[in-house]
């Protein structure tokens, strides 16, 4: 009998553990996704304040301003549709031009510009990200717009 | 002319590897000695798809720009060692290179498998057959590299500038050795569980190639970190890119299969468990395959974007996988193997081992295809962030590292309790704590992680210094260290790679500023100077060389040359780091933009230890390596 309760105690304890250690897991996981939006999915409500995701478009033509003496770069990315703002404190990628498709992280603020922490330019002069592909295939115009401004560097 | 005797050569190995499979079914009633063409026709496919390669590799250097494959991934001014390593530098020739090692291995395993059961052997060596054929039809029908061009161009398109680099020519082959390596190990799994034949032999049998698959995967890895390293201009060496996931993954499962494989040979416990991982370790290096070679991850690797060729290695994935996954619920051995399970035992702490290990494997496994499998059906397009595995990975690597060094020390349980030496543990674990403080406090920063880190290293470094001379002392002879000599250079490489990654990750410091020339900054206790900005030109590109003087206490102790460069043909900018290696420390510098007049952005850094990272890798896979060599020596001895 009492070889049985302990039996028990051992066996309910070990399962709490693991559900307790399986909550955190899932826990860490859904904290650490990073959603992606083009510029013409955002919408001010659907995060809250702070919420870092990322957002991708081709940079528009004429848009880079570069600060004389400090890192500070400000940009404009597009989908065709919709432009967004971006800043950015730092070394940008070396593939980064206008005309190019980039991949950003960050977080939009109240004033609706996206403040970047990362930005990702791909390492081929043809290249543009998927993620940025996508957005831009309903639209076909803009497609060719930026197959165009892409040969134009090339 | 060379394209076309590459291209028919292909397509012989491909014709030889039909009649290597085909043999048995059709021969094996009108000719009794049909072993004979599966043995010699299971060796020709080596030199077959060798002269193969070597022609793409002359029409690299003779610049055949009529083919697609080398007008899109040459130029006639690349130097002629890029030109060479251009062969496997894009989709086409990569995979060319995967079947050319696929048949080396088959190679290896027809003339090292004379002391198999024949029956089992021709088997085994037609499941390699198999293997083959699907990415020999793979290479010939997606994949072509002698496809001509419809009209030939005057120079090629050029290699991409990140390419033209050391690690590309080491890279690749070392990481295919490695991943298809496992294919021997898949495929005598599978010929084990047809044949319903389980004997604990096998075990020993299939032990080498696995830790010789394993001991390539370390070393592709590693060399894969260390370019990224320098190469990428970030001074990481890992990112958790999904890519680095997939090599990752069946490196972590062959981890696990060499130390469940000791169990099955000396306890003949865990056999079901062997087989399943023997499975799941060539598996995951298919699936690798599929996720680098379709296009559909972002990374630096995805150079091909063709959805046929996904399609094909996710159906070839899926035969392979499935067919034996169906066998194993079929035909895997009974679970008679229920012996009693002491815990504090070598088995139960290898079993321990294990399930750190596949749960390791499955959670990097959710972090990468979880995206996918969303992007697919159309849901979300996420991304799955750094912190994640950071947060999920180490807490199980801590205790599995923990028992690497406690395993020594559980060969001599018994003799430990008899002998009365729990003092001297005792004494061990005393000074293994003030190792780990005194190692601590060499960083000027109080910091648990890298306590823990000089901890783990000490507690293995000095578990293996005593097993070393508890053995001694109890058999009286040094030979035993010759045959364990692999097994703790691979753990104090495992010691060495911990206290490396520890303390890079939480003593390292980055910069990035705007620096005038002349200026100085001070990064980790190194004072840099930027001293001058030049041009220069390359063979195939122009750059900007700056010139960085470094002291310590202003004492100069060396000059650095980060440098940023323009490629002529594809007009690609690409950052060469300037570094200063160190055993102690590496310095880091990249140039990122010029913001006026001699003003330029700069990264420095300051990584130390970092090297331990590679060289703990390199003494990894040289155990691996060494346990094979000695256990070979050993069978000799005993014959």
């Amino acid at each position: 009998m009492k070889k049985r309760t302990l039996r028990i105690y051992y066996i309910s304890f070990i399962l709490v553990l693991l559900s307790l250690l399986f909550f955190m897991f899932i826990k860490t996981f859904n904290d650490n996704l990073l959603f992606y939006r083009s510029p013409s999915q955002i919408t001010n409500s659907e995060f809250p304040d702070n919420y870092v995701f990322r957002v991708g478009g081709v940079v528009l033509d004429g848009s880079l301003i570069k600060s004389k003496d400090t890192m500070n770069v400000k940009f404009v990315i597009t989908d065709y549709e919709q432009n967004l703002d971006i800043t950015y404190t730092g070394i940008l990628p070396d593939l980064f031009r206008e005309g190019q498709g980039v991949v950003i992280r960050g977080k939009l603020g109240d004033d609706g510009v996206f403040y970047a922490e990362e930005v990702l330019a791909k390492h081929d002069e043809t290249y543009m990200p998927p993620e940025v592909l996508d957005s831009l295939k309903n639209n076909k115009e803009a497609l060719n717009k930026t197959t165009e401004s892409m040969k134009i560097y090339k | 002319m060379i394209a076309y005797i590459g291209f028919f050569l292909i397509l012989l190995a491909f014709l030889n590897a039909l009649i290597l499979i085909s043999s048995k079914p059709l021969l094996s009633k009108v000719m009794p000695d049909y072993g004979s063409v599966i043995l010699s026709s299971s060796k020709l496919l080596f030199p077959l798809i060798l002269f193969s390669f070597i022609s793409l590799i002359i029409s690299f250097l003779t610049n055949d720009f009529s083919l697609k494959y080398v007008s899109s991934n040459s130029n006639s001014l690349l130097p002629y060692y890029y030109k060479i390593s251009a062969t496997w530098a894009g989709h086409e020739g990569s995979m060319l290179l995967w079947c050319l090692v696929l048949s080396f291995w088959t190679f290896m395993a027809s003339v090292y498998s004379k002391d198999l059961d024949t029956d089992f052997r021709l088997k085994f060596l037609s499941i390699m057959g198999l293997l083959n054929i699907g990415f020999l039809a793979f290479l010939i029908f997606t994949s072509n590299p002698f496809e001509k061009n419809l009209s030939i161009p005057i120079d090629g398109r050029d290699l991409n500038p990140l390419l033209q680099d050391f690690g590309l020519i080491v890279h690749p082959p070392m990481l295919y050795m490695g991943y298809v390596g496992l294919s021997v190990v898949f495929s005598f799994a599978v010929t084990c569980l047809l044949k319903n034949d389980f004997k604990p032999e096998w075990a020993k049998w299939i032990r080498p190639w696995a830790l010789m698959s394993w001991s390539f995967l370390t070393l592709g890895i590693a060399l894969g970190s260390w370019w990224a390293y320098y190469e990428l201009g970030w001074g990481g060496w890992w990112f958790w890119d999904p890519v680095e996931n997939a090599s990752f993954m069946p490196w972590l499962i062959t981890t696990a299969l060499i130390h469940s494989l000791i169990t099955c040979e000396q306890k003949s416990m865990f056999k079901n468990w062997t087989i399943l991982l023997s499975i799941i370790a060539f598996s995951l290096s298919l699936l690798g395959t599929f996720l680098v070679r379709s296009g559909i991850l972002t990374s630096v690797h995805s150079f091909a974007n063709d959805p046929a060729r996904g399609a094909f290695i996710l159906l070839f994935l899926a035969i392979i996988t499935g067919s034996a996954l169906i066998l194993y619920l079929k035909n895997s051995p009974k679970m008679n193997d229920k012996t009693s399970f002491n815990f504090f035992s070598k088995e139960s702490f290898f079993l321990i081992n294990n399930i750190l290990l596949v749960t390791a494997t499955f959670t990097i496994l959710l972090g990468t295809m979880y995206p996918l499998v969303l992007d697919i059906l159309g849901l979300e397009k996420i991304s799955v962030g750094v912190p994640y595995y950071n947060s999920v990975f180490l807490p199980l690597m801590i205790p599995l590292v923990f028992l690497a060094g406690y395993i020594p020390i559980l060969f001599l349980s018994k003799k430990v309790k008899s002998h009365g030496q729990s003092k001297y543990f005792f004494i061990s674990f005393i000074i293994i704590v003030l190792i780990s403080l005194l190692g601590h406090s060499l960083f000027d920063v109080y910091n648990l992680s890298i306590f823990i880190g000089f901890f783990l290293f000490a507690w293995i470094t000095l578990n293996l210094i005593y097993d070393f001379i508890s053995k001694l002392i109890s058999t009286g002879s040094i030979r035993f260290f010759f045959k364990n000599i692999g097994m703790f250079m691979a753990h104090l490489g495992l010691a060495l790679f911990v206290i490396g990654a520890t303390v890079v990750e939480n003593n390292k410091t980055e910069k990035e500023v705007i620096m005038n020339l002349s200026e100085k900054l001070d990064v980790g206790g190194y004072s840099f100077e930027f001293v001058d900005i030049n041009e220069n030109m390359g063979p195939n590109y122009s750059s900007v060389i700056g010139h960085f003087r470094v002291y310590i206490n202003n004492e100069f102790i060396t000059d650095m040359y980060p440098e940023k460069r323009l490629y002529n043909s594809s007009e690609m900018p690409m950052t060469e780091a300037g570094i200063d290696p160190g055993f102690k420390r590496d310095l880091y510098i990249t140039l990122g933009t010029m913001i006026d007049q001699d003003k330029w952005s700069v990264r420095i850094y300051h990584k130390p230890l970092i090297r331990f990272i590679w060289i703990g890798a390199i003494m990894m896979a040289l155990g691996a390596i060494l346990s094979v060599l000695m256990k070979r020596r050993n069978i000799k001895v005993v014959n």
